[in-house]
């Protein structure tokens, strides 16, 4: 059984459902998203170090662009954009 | 404006050590701040999501809540001025803590180095994955490669192979005889043996090869597979996931921006935690790589020094022991030679802005190489490649600015109104 309930979210325009308490890297991870940016040289990156350090997760959230999906808990209704 | 609060004793970070420390403090009838960045306590060991703390970590949580110290969450300390000044942000909005002891405790941060490959999608942390499957990643069916150094691999693939994932290979840099060593002087940590035991049993169908390491990730948009050599044998595994990391840095911008003597890369304390700054003490992680037992023991030291009484002796006594521990990590996962070769000239280094390795060539230090090539200055400030670079050329990191992370303006502000002006407006 799954203690955590699920709450809607929207990634790149596409709705999908997010276990509650997970944080933004994590929703993205489990809905098969592996590239959340692309680097000034045009490379596609995902998360490296997982605890707000490297930046390489930022995504824009809510038309925030260059928030760490890493630090940031899911919340109902987000909007998530990847590829920024 | 920012918001101006005060206390005896300011603890920074809000993992084992900052909170042994605060708890202590505030036990001993001081007034504590305990400034953390995360929402929750626990730091990166702690981690854990609402309703699932675990249970050591419970009872430290506990204890701090009844001790009167106040927690900070959402807090990040941008500056450090005076005797003690802090200034950062809390929950979006500019504070200042002024205070007449600090003790930090910042932690630590994951070690990587640069090999081809590396900026793929899917090549992540080992700390890295932890940190993920604690705030609720599932790699369940994934094919996993962990190659790197230091004793997070255990937990880590114990972890990934709990929840579902099918770990072919964790690949352990430093050669067997140093391993070994490092086990048989465990005998003063059995706890440490057990754990050890129990994560070796949760992979035991994978193998953990010493003297192994990563030369190449290779795939097109991520990761598919990876190239391993022992030094005489190369293979490549097929893996949609790579655990990579060498072991743990010490994060001291904070005690290097308020003037403490750093030895190595640890902030150097004495036996009451204090450092070469008075008043000011630093406890486990940021003063030397050594684990939970570690920190929790310096913490109560730093907490008891910085709330103005003696540090019993048996709690010194513990935190000596860790800091032998601490001193043992860093002998057996020394860092092999090979590893400084891995880099190709067209190996990105600083992953925020694209450097290549073949930039780094005629710069004569990591000054000058940051105003030649950039590297260093994105939003990660050099985390990732400063430590790296240390290691790949010998060059010792810059000087630490104000701020030490990425700020709203409104802070920026909010820092810069203390500061003489050059011209008003």
């Amino acid at each position: 059984m799954n203690p955590f309930p699920r709450v809607p979210i929207v990634v790149d325009d596409r709705p999908i459902s997010a276990e509650a308490g997970t944080t933004v890297a994590a929703a993205l991870v489990n809905a098969g998203v592996s590239a959340f940016r692309t680097s000034l040289g045009g490379s596609p990156r995902g998360p490296l170090c997982g605890m707000g350090i490297c930046h390489e997760c930022r995504v824009t959230i809510d038309g925030i662009p260059h928030r760490r999906s890493c630090v940031i808990e899911v919340a109902e209704g987000m909007r998530i954009e990847t590829r920024g | 404006m920012a918001e101006a609060l005060a206390a005896d004793v300011a603890v920074v970070g809000g993992g084992p050590a900052g909170i042994a420390a605060a708890a202590v403090a505030a036990e001993a009838g001081k007034r504590v701040l305990l400034l953390e960045e995360n929402a929750r306590p626990g730091g990166q060991i702690w981690r854990h999501r609402a309703g699932s703390i675990p249970p050591k970590a419970r009872r430290w949580i506990e204890r701090l809540a009844r001790s009167g110290a106040v927690r900070v969450a959402g807090a990040a300390v941008h500056s450090i001025s005076g005797a003690f000044v802090l200034s950062g942000e809390a929950a979006g909005a500019p504070i200042t803590v002024s205070a007449r002891t600090l003790v930090l405790a910042t932690g630590a941060r994951e070690r990587f180095l640069p090999f081809p490959g590396w900026t793929l999608p899917n090549v992540i942390g080992i700390g890295g994955a932890q940190a993920l499957l604690k705030s609720g990643v599932s790699f369940s069916q994934r094919r996993v490669v962990v190659a790197g150094s230091g004793p997070l691999i255990l937990p880590v693939a114990a972890s990934l192979a709990r929840g579902g994932a099918r770990v072919v290979v964790a690949a352990e840099q430093a050669p067997r005889g140093a391993v070994i060593r490092f086990a048989l002087g465990l005998w003063r940590h059995p706890e440490l043996v057990a754990h050890a035991a129990g994560y070796r049993r949760s992979f035991f169908r994978t193998p953990y090869r010493f003297g192994t390491w990563a030369l190449e990730a290779r795939g097109r948009d991520r990761l598919e597979e990876v190239v391993l050599t022992d030094g005489d044998e190369t293979w490549t595994e097929r893996g949609d996931l790579l655990c990579t990391g060498f072991g743990l840095v010490p994060s001291t911008e904070l005690a290097r921006l308020a003037g403490c003597r750093i030895d190595g890369e640890d902030v150097g304390v004495d036996e009451r935690q204090e450092t070469s700054v008075e008043g000011l003490f630093c406890a486990g992680e940021a003063c030397g790589i050594g684990g939970v037992e570690k920190a929790l023991a310096e913490g109560q030291v730093a907490g008891c020094a910085a709330a103005g009484r003696t540090p019993r002796r048996s709690r010194i006594a513990d935190a000596r022991r860790g800091r032998r521990h601490a001193g043992a990590i860093a002998r057996a996962f020394r860092l092999r030679e090979e590893l400084r070769s891995l880099p190709r000239p067209d190996t990105i280094v600083c992953r925020c802005e694209d450097v290549l390795t073949a930039a780094f060539s005629g710069a004569g230090s990591g000054r000058e190489a940051k105003l030649v090539t950039r590297a260093g200055m994105g939003p990660c400030q050099g985390r990732v490649c400063g430590p790296a670079l240390r290691y790949l050329f010998g060059w010792e990191s810059d000087t630490v600015r104000v701020p030490i992370s990425p700020v709203s303006i409104g802070t920026l502000a909010a820092i810069d109104a203390g500061a003489p002006r050059k011209e008003d407006e």
